[in-house]
């Protein structure tokens, strides 16, 4: 096959990828400081696209403008989430906490196949089928507008977190959970927010991967499992590891697709997953487990 | 008299560049009772948990009589005649006292019910006979202990190594602890090996005591001997004056 | 609180009698519906048993307990399919190949040490591999399906599982209380006791000479065991396969829903739970026929669960026993 090929799949892979880190920082988040694993994870993700969805048909709103609607629904139904409902089964074992989660991941979709229908659904935007030309490359339009989007939100995110008093609270929670305690910081409502935050990013990375994929009620758990192979690749509780596993995952499934089956694509992520569990389960970017 | 029953012949243990543990060498006798003693991050606790098989020693051997334990894996261990209980007890909270002795006994008992048989004595000796049907969860420090105890105690061990076993104890309590502990040496041979702060039980209980400081084995002897010793004195007395 | 060593007291054994005895003598005078449901019932009954005893014993969490059931379906079926051989016998084959996953994923888990959440991934990881897997396999029917020959309906022929639903119903019904029978056996043993200490405490279980990865694998065996044969039920019962159903995650996750909402660890919370949330869910579905709410049952599944982990989190069997003085505490006669 031409190198031009190989690419443009690259640039595409890229592209859908940085969308992917977009939804994986939002589990990531969630895991590095709550240390709960949010199962519903794309279930929220297809709310935002439901809810993107719905403005683009009643009113006409581009996905990506639907972006802050999304975001600050998800917060908060996230927040609400953490600190009603979460926060009560803290103190019991993992598998509880999973189990909580599965159970409302499963509400959601039953919920929006109670309102949705069972069929896909699709935003098609004036420049759905636009491209870009770069000499021989040829890039879709709505990869480069979800891609840009995606940095932009990862990067609003990471200055938050970097710069703000409350992002640094949070990071001190992740960091040292009895130190936040005795240093007076409100724990309880620091989760709910972050909780909210990581779900805020799945509402922002839903309105962008709509552009790109069609809805439907049943799409969820196959994005749950993505992100999970991407912040277990990059490593839970590291931002920029989700943006780099996300980015990495990308681009290889767009590179298998081509090379092998492209329904493969997905088993070879699953085989670089397990790989990963079983070599270095902090994956590439995260803390070492104890 | 013989082959001692245990032999610690040159155990060194670092973590990562610490040296916890320097060439330490002693010998327990059959059906002793030796004292493991020395100021806090002497290696006490480093140098127990080499014998009982959670680490791995950099260097030197332990021998239970001919067989060599280094490398063997806690349970191996356990099988191979040494219990151990934990200094912050860990008892199986969801099972009844009991319960958690037949746990113990099944590793010496061919079937259930054999150990059940096998527990009724050793339930007695540490006075637990009474609350056998509690549950775990619901003992006080003190039995609690006495459980952690009791439950080495139902695999029929040779070697005996307790890790702080008087630790939160009222002295009444652990007046009382010594006793059984003398009268199970005294009854059934059981050799002993502990870890402890407490000098009231220390030096009640051991016939004989090893002394670490730094990591090093600095004195060894009978209690009185010990007492004396002024590398001992020095270490204990050195400590508070070191600021 | 867990029910495993409690005894049954005396009004506890009438109540499992007399159930039991409905169940057998039950299809004289329920119709064909209802006897499909407490098929149903007793599957999610027996493969929550078997789930129940991965976490419940073993202490690990599966979310890919599709995985030992589909592969199990997957032999039997391929071999009666293709080499004409009767599920009688393919059930050991179905055994074998969920126990040598289940042993894989048990083995890799344990040497690697992963535990947790991070052993739930590990599952779901191979299952989802291995979904993938068999729907580019031919010679398993691929995305397409697997299909038996249509049966014959009437008559019972239990070498080849072709029959009415009748024998299937007596057959579930014996897999899921003789499965009963087998973990509380277990349980009463050696296996028992060392499985409790180790869940409880896995160092203290060390210390007292137990070999906790020995007995970790066994419970995983076992369970993947149990699981398979439910497998080659499933493959026999309804007569197709198909990897996105049997494989995937929404099975794997709707495995753990009987025992949760029964009781994890307990002995009887699976079955409990199957004929609370099977019944109820079927129920309600046909009461909002109408209104046509596709999804109405899972909706329930998931409040239940919901509410379960929020409330009672050690399953309705335990409250159960508790207030209807099924069970006694060992000792209380002295």
């Amino acid at each position: 096959m031409p190198l031009d090929t190989y690419i443009n799949v690259l640039i595409n892979g890229v592209l859908t990828g940085l969308v992917y880190g977009l939804s994986a920082l939002g589990l990531s988040v969630i895991f590095g400081v709550i240390r709960i694993v949010n199962f519903a994870h794309g279930e929220m993700m297809v709310i935002g696209m439901f809810l993107a969805l719905v403005l683009f048909r009643w009113f006409g709103f581009d996905p990506l403008l639907s972006i802050p609607v999304a975001a600050v629904v998800l917060f908060g139904v996230g927040y609400a989430l953490q600190a009603v409902v979460i926060a009560r089964v803290a103190h019991l074992a993992d598998h509880m906490q999973f189990l909580l989660l599965a159970a409302i991941a499963i509400i959601i979709v039953s919920a929006c196949l109670m309102i949705f229908g069972p069929d896909a659904q699709s935003a098609q935007t004036d420049y759905s089928l636009d491209t870009f030309a770069i000499g021989d490359i040829i890039i879709d339009k709505v990869r480069v507008y979800a891609g840009i989007a995606a940095l932009a939100v990862t990067g609003a995110l990471l200055m938050f977190f970097r710069y703000t008093a409350t992002g640094k609270a949070i990071r001190a929670c992740a960091d040292n959970y009895l130190g936040a305690l005795v240093v007076g910081l409100n724990v309880g409502r620091l989760y709910a927010l972050t909780f909210g935050i990581g779900a805020a990013c799945l509402g922002a990375a839903g309105c962008i991967i709509l552009l790109l994929v069609d809805v439907h009620p049943y799409l969820a758990p196959s994005y749950t499992l993505l992100a999970f192979v991407i912040v277990i690749v990059g490593g839970m509780g590291s931002l920029a590891g989700a943006l780099l596993g996300g980015v990495l995952i990308g681009a290889s499934e767009a590179l298998a697709g081509v090379l092998l089956d492209p329904s493969l694509k997905t088993a070879f992520s699953f085989a670089l997953l397990i790989v990963v569990l079983l070599v270095r389960p902090q994956g590439l970017l995260g803390k070492a487990l104890q | 008299m013989g082959q001692p029953l245990l032999t610690v012949d040159g155990i060194s243990k670092s973590f990562r560049g610490l040296r916890a543990v320097a060439n330490v060498s002693f010998e327990v006798e059959e059906g002793a009772i030796v004292g493991l003693i020395g100021p806090n991050g002497a290696g006490k606790t480093t140098c127990f948990n080499v014998i009982a098989g959670v680490y791995r020693p950099d260097s030197g051997r332990i021998r239970l009589r001919d067989a060599t334990l280094n490398g063997l894996r806690p349970d191996q261990i356990c099988r191979a005649g040494l219990a151990r209980t934990f200094q912050l007890v860990k008892p199986f909270k969801d099972l009844t006292v009991e319960e958690n002795v037949v746990v113990g006994a099944l590793c010496a008992s061919g079937s259930v019910s054999e150990a059940r048989a096998a527990t009724g004595d050793i339930l007695a000796r540490l006075g637990l006979k009474a609350k056998r049907f509690q549950r775990a969860s619901e003992l006080t420090l003190p039995d609690r202990k006495r459980l952690e105890v009791a439950r080495a105690l139902a695999t029929r061990p040779t070697l005996l190594l307790l890790d702080e076993v008087m630790a939160g104890l009222r002295p009444t309590e652990t007046d009382e602890m010594v006793a059984t502990f003398k009268a199970l040496n005294r009854d059934t041979g059981l050799t002993i090996l502990l870890i402890e702060h407490v000098m009231r039980a220390v030096m009640a209980l051991s016939q004989h005591i090893v002394v670490l400081h730094h990591g090093e084995k600095i004195s060894e002897g009978t209690p009185e001997h010990v007492v004396r010793d002024q590398a001992v004195l020095d270490c204990y007395l050195g400590e508070e004056v070191e600021v | 609180m867990s029910g495993l060593f409690a005894g049954v007291s005396t009004r506890g054994r009438v109540l499992f009698a007399a159930f039991l005895a409905f169940l057998i003598v039950a299809p004289l005078f329920l119709n064909d519906y209802w006897l499909a449901i407490i098929i149903i019932v007793c599957y999610l009954g027996y493969t929550g048993q078997s789930w129940n005893l991965m976490l419940g014993f073993a202490g690990l969490l599966s979310i890919g307990h599709a995985l030992f059931i589909g592969v199990g379906a997957y032999t039997g079926a391929a071999l009666f399919v293709h080499f004409g051989v009767p599920p009688a016998l393919g059930i050991f084959a179905a055994i074998l190949v969920a126990v040598v996953a289940g042993s894989i994923i048990g083995a890799l888990g344990f040497r690697f040490e992963i535990r947790g959440v991070y052993f739930a991934l590990l599952t779901i990881a191979f299952a989802e591999f291995v979904r993938i897997m068999v729907d580019h396999s031919r010679w398993l029917g691929g995305t397409a399906g697997l299909f038996l020959p249509v049966q014959n309906r009437e008559g019972i022929d239990l070498l080849n599982l072709r029959g009415s639903p009748l024998m299937f119903y007596y057959i579930i019904l014996f897999l899921n209380f003789g499965a009963l029978a087998l973990c509380r056996w277990l349980l009463a043993g050696r296996l028992g006791y060392y499985w409790q200490a180790i869940r409880d405490d896995h160092d203290a279980a060390q210390a007292l000479g137990i070999n906790v990865f020995r007995y970790k694998m066994i419970a995983v065996m076992i369970s993947s065991a149990m699981a398979g044969v439910a497998g080659v039920f499933y493959a026999f019962y309804y007569n197709n396969l198909f990897p996105e159903q049997i494989f995937s995650v929404e099975q794997s996750v709707q495995v753990t829903f009987a025992p949760i909402v029964g009781g994890v660890g307990t002995l009887f919370g699976p079955i409990l739970g199957a004929f609370i949330l099977m019944p109820l869910g079927r129920v309600l579905s046909t009461l909002t026929e109408h209104w046509n709410l596709p999804g109405i049952q899972l909706l329930f599944w998931g409040i239940c669960v919901a509410g379960i982990v929020l409330f009672r989190p050690a399953g309705i069997w335990p409250w159960m026993a508790r207030t209807l003085r099924l069970t006694v505490r060992p000792g209380k006669d002295e």
